[in-house]
């Protein structure tokens, strides 16, 4: 069996070597392959972090009325991070609301000086409800309606929730994300399909002068795990030669690309993507290069493995 | 040993290349089976080695229908049989050592056994000088040379030769045809095709006549009568 298998993988070498310039065809086509894959990549990546930055400029103000004490807040801040919809909850003083409005407005004398004259701090509490999905912010406002995140001593605290002044703004964002997301998956399965059709049509082709050979294996009596090791071997190997070229081409591209999707995607750097998933990206790349190349080889070897 | 019981074979296209087929062939033999271009030569000895279905009948080797062995078995029986070719069938991206070592490494010997016995099996067919040639870097006669080392390798109860000279020049012609002749005096059995006259006369052995898919003579010590 060891004796086999040393004798199949020094054989796929051989051929693989042997082939010189017929390998070359399978190996560019795969490059390409692994090319959209990996640009697949980065375009979902990219994709990802933009809407995640859109998300993260989503949230829900709720105000408390002067009734409120800070207790009363927190009950409530308690209640709400206790939500599985809930990514965050940010507490915003009646003093450090009016710390914003000071800092906000430095330079406006007029501002600040209509502020002095008030008695008191006409600023009210809030909280920041930042939600996991965009679509689940009707749910926390549902919550925030309940009597008991409205109340406390059955007296309302909460003055207003302006989730209902966002919401078409939220329902058409998250149709958008919806919509991104479905067509970033559909773009990536159909190229993935194409990919896969042709490099199998290629490596179709490459076996298809080696269907004497096939035939003389059968004929001195090989089995047909034997005839076909050496395919595979032959074609995982130009997976992985593709998908080393393909990595080393990223490098540089992403590198140039890194600046100007910084600034077209508000701060997605590609390289620093590339560098800090390489292990992934590596592991995805070659991965699919040798399922990919492996799998092509079965089947092209399968139409001329008859008895 | 063999057997060919009522075998018939039709083609698609409903020509008849084979028609009730039946003779039988002991160890040990050397049998010719001549005949014209079309006769079913080739197809006969395509149905031996299970590379094409009889349309009817049965062909037994040693009492066991070949045709109806699972991949396993037929990957034995094809270990049983050495066959050499008209165009030589040598795999091209392999030297002579290589395309032999490959018969013996498909039948699982063992990598001290191809080191002694390919450069054994090549030196008796004079070729141990061209052991690391690739097949376009040998002369027919040389490639032939080859392919018969490599039939014979593993030691066959069988050699099958479709054809082996018709590619050849009379002195290569002569010297394959004492190669077979000195591998069935070693008790190999033989089953040669050929409508070459002069090899056919000087084996002096059993010859089957074929004319248009029938066995028209049957001789156990033959001449080329056609």
């Amino acid at each position: 069996m060891w004796t086999d298998f040393k004798r199949i993988v020094r054989t796929g070498f051989v051929h693989f070597i042997r082939n010189g310039i017929v390998s070359i065809a399978p190996i560019l086509i795969m490059t390409v392959t692994l090319f959209v894959v990996g640009s697949l990549i980065f375009m979902n990546a990219l994709l990802d972090t933009t809407l995640e930055q859109i998300q993260n400029r989503v949230d829900v103000n709720i105000y408390f009325n002067s009734a409120a004490d800070d207790g009363d807040v927190l009950a409530i801040k308690n209640s709400l991070d206790a939500l599985a919809e809930v990514a965050s909850v940010e507490y915003v003083s009646r003093e450090q609301a009016r710390d914003d409005f000071r800092e906000r407005h430095k330079d406006d004398y007029l501002a600040l000086q209509a502020l002095e004259e008030l008695d008191e701090n006409p600023f009210p509490a809030a909280l920041n409800v930042r939600a996991k999905e965009t679509s689940q912010y009707e749910s926390i406002a549902r919550f925030l309606e309940s009597r008991n995140a409205l109340s406390t001593g059955g007296e309302i605290i909460i003055d207003k929730i302006n989730y209902y002044q966002n919401k078409t703004v939220i329902d058409r964002l998250t149709k958008v994300i919806n919509g991104a997301e479905k067509l970033g998956f559909a773009v990536t399965a159909v190229m993935a399909l194409i990919s896969v059709v042709i490099v199998f049509n290629t490596i179709l082709l490459t076996i298809y002068v080696s269907r004497e050979e096939i035939s003389v294996m059968n004929l001195v009596g090989a089995t047909p795990r034997y005839i076909r090791g050496p395919f595979i071997i032959e074609g995982m190997l130009y997976g992985i030669i593709a998908s080393i070229i393909v990595m080393i081409f990223f490098y540089p591209a992403t590198n140039w690309l890194g600046a100007i999707t910084e600034e077209f995607f508000g701060g997605a750097n590609i390289f620093d993507y590339y560098i800090g998933n390489f292990g992934r990206i590596l592991g995805i790349i070659t991965g699919s290069g040798i399922l990919l190349g492996t799998l092509s080889s079965v089947l092209a070897v399968a139409k001329y493995l008859h008895r | 040993m063999i057997h060919f019981d009522n075998i018939s074979k039709i083609y698609r296209n409903n020509t008849p290349v084979l028609k009730d087929i039946n003779f039988s062939i002991d160890r040990g033999e050397f049998i010719s089976i001549v005949g014209h271009s079309g006769a079913g030569k080739t197809t006969l000895l395509k149905i031996l080695l299970a590379e094409e279905r009889p349309t009817d009948g049965d062909v037994f080797f040693d009492s066991v229908r070949i045709h109806h062995l699972p991949r396993s078995e037929m990957v034995r029986f094809r270990q049983r049989v050495g066959t050499i070719f008209q165009d030589f069938r040598l795999l091209s991206n392999k030297t002579a050592y290589e395309n032999i070592a490959f018969a013996m490494e498909a039948a699982g010997r063992t990598d001290d056994e191809i080191e002694t016995d390919v450069p054994n099996v090549l030196e008796l067919v004079d070729l141990g000088e061209q052991m690391w040639s690739f097949p376009h870097e040998l002369s027919g006669g040389e490639k032939q040379r080859v392919a018969i080392a490599r039939a014979i390798v593993n030691q066959p109860d069988v050699i099958i030769a479709d054809e082996p000279t018709g590619n050849l020049d009379p002195i290569n012609t002569y010297e394959i045809v004492q190669i077979l002749k000195k591998i069935n005096d070693l008790g190999a059995t033989v089953m040669l095709t050929t409508h070459n006259k002069g090899v056919v006369d000087s084996i002096g052995r059993r010859v089957i006549t074929m004319e248009r898919g029938k066995i028209i003579r049957d001789d156990q010590k033959g001449k080329y009568a056609l």
